[in-house]
């Protein structure tokens, strides 16, 4: 079986490469990109650890098809402070303010979700940008933790949600 | 696990996509969002030669309304868009509650309500409110459609009555008659993000005299396709609403379901909760007859 030739956009890059058509997006990304920041949990959608955004919605990357999304912008945990610097007008911005929240309040213990929370924490944030604590939990409802007990998420992402829209 | 060989198709107009489903028949898949697919394949429950996805072809993603007509969801609507759009929170907001009800976040963002109506799975959050309603699936051939209604579609766990060579390309959703009401409840074991170990559609109408005009209540999880609680409607069909015939109806409801204990939740614990949740579904769903 022949591998098609795309051209994926991740993260404000073109990547040419070539692919069998059965191989997902996280496999693209994680094997043959080298790009480990998203992770692989489940692999049938149930964890959120491959959560990857694709022209800004949250989708998990072990469910998607790497040939379909081609034409899409794809945004990694890569990306993610590299855009934070482009809203910001800079040219480079060391974390997105969710990381920093994220590390300021100890919602990373082995760290294995933190990506796919992380992305999640960006589609709400982009829609919601002053969530309640239920939407907040709502909205990362399709990620699981086995380490923090998530209250510590949710303190991360209402932190980041006020550094990033402050209440007046 | 990494995914089966397959060939993948992407035909980019309707008639194309139907002549490979001809060309292909017994060994060719389709999807949409894939959010079932994608797992089947991983899992090797399919093993298609082709998988043939329909998202190139164009149009299939739009919602409209219209007053006499009703509306009209395409097949690429995704559960997402379903659950925010303004013309379904206005005129079937049930609808949006189903489609919300559905899985996660990023899975709302990727599947799509007809996939959910085609996957046909009995526990299906999207199915019992679209029956409840006189939903109708629009099957295309490449050349011709037709109506299928929602009643005739289901024939099995994962069986619909689409032939070889269609593609559900929307589904409608008649309007209401004056004085009518819909609810949709779901109960699961783990969570909201669950899959439903029961869920109950209903649409009341009244008549003039608050009596019962007309009622469906649709019934996931506990058949092998989602079943009509038939008793139930029969009995609350031109009597008075009360707490008491509400009661009565749901007991009813219970006798018409025929559950299996799994993993999610045993025989006997479904058929209470299909009690509990009819009477629920059907006293919400008078209150907004009522107004
Ligand atoms: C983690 C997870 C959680 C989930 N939770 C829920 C839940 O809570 N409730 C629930 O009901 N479902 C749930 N699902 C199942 C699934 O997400 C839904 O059924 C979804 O709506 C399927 O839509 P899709 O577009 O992804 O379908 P696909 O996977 O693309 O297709 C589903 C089936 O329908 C067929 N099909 C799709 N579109 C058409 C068409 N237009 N014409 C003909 N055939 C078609 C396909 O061949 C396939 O057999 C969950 C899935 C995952 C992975
Ligand atoms: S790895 Fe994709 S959701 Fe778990
Ligand atoms: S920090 Fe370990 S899984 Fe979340």
């Amino acid at each position: 079986m022949k591998k098609e030739l795309i051209t994926l956009n991740i993260n404000g890059d073109d990547h040419e490469i070539a692919v069998y058509p059965w191989r997902t997006l996280n496999e693209v990304l994680r094997d043959q990109l080298h790009l480990t920041g998203t992770k692989l949990g489940c692999g049938t959608g149930d964890c959120g650890a491959c959560t990857v955004l694709l022209d800004g919605q949250s989708v998990s990357s072990c469910l998607t098809l790497a040939v379909e999304a081609q034409g899409q912008k794809i945004t990694t945990i890569e990306g993610l402070a590299l855009e934070a610097a482009a809203n910001k007008d800079l040219e480079k911005c060391e974390l997105d303010p969710i990381q920093e929240s994220f590390i300021a309040k100890g919602a990373i213990q082995c760290g294995f979700c933190t990506p796919g929370m992380i992305m999640s924490t960006k589609f709400l944030l982009d829609h919601t940008p002053k969530p309640t604590e239920a939407e907040i939990r709502a909205g990362l409802s399709g990620n699981l933790c086995r380490c923090t007990g998530y209250n510590k998420i949710v303190d991360a992402i209402a932190d980041a949600a006020e550094k990033i829209s402050p209440t007046k | 696990m990494s995914l089966p060989q397959f060939t993948f198709l992407a035909p980019t107009s309707l008639s194309e996509a139907c002549a490979l489903l001809e060309k292909h028949q017994g060994t060719i898949k389709i999807k949409a969002g894939g959010t079932d697919m994608i797992v089947r394949l991983s899992h090797r429950a399919v093993k298609p030669d082709y998988l043939m996805s329909i998202k190139k072809i164009p149009g299939l993603d739009t919602i409209s309304y219209a007053p006499d007509t009703g509306l009209t969801i395409g097949a690429l609507a995704l559960l997402r868009a379903v659950e925010t759009s303004p013309l379904i929170l206005e005129n079937a907001p049930m609808l949006a509650r189903a489609a919300h009800a559905t899985a996660t976040v990023q899975i709302r963002n990727m599947g799509t309500v007809l996939g959910n109506v085609c996957n046909a799975s009995p526990s299906a959050d999207n199915i019992p409110t679209l029956v409840a309603m006189h939903a109708a699936i629009v099957a295309s051939n490449g050349t011709t459609e037709r109506e299928i209604p929602i009643d005739e579609f289901f024939l099995g766990p994962g069986r619909t009555s689409l032939q070889a060579n269609e593609i559900a390309i929307a589904i409608k959703v008649p309007p209401l008659a004056p004085k009518s009401g819909v609810s949709y409840q779901k109960i699961s074991p783990r969570s909201k993000v669950d899959i439903a170990a029961v869920n109950i559609g209903a649409l009341l109408t009244l008549d003039e005299n608050e009596q019962c005009q007309a009622v469906r209540i649709s019934m996931g999880a506990v058949g092998p396709t989602p079943l009509r609680a038939k008793q139930a409607e029969t009995y609350l069909t031109d009597r008075k609403i009360s707490d008491e015939t509400l009661a009565a109806a749901g007991r009813l409801a219970a006798e018409d379901a025929s559950p299996i204990s799994d993993v999610r939740a045993s025989r006997e614990y479904r058929k209470l909760m299909v009690e509990v949740l009819t009477t629920r579904a059907l006293k919400e769903a008078y209150g907004f007859a009522k107004n």
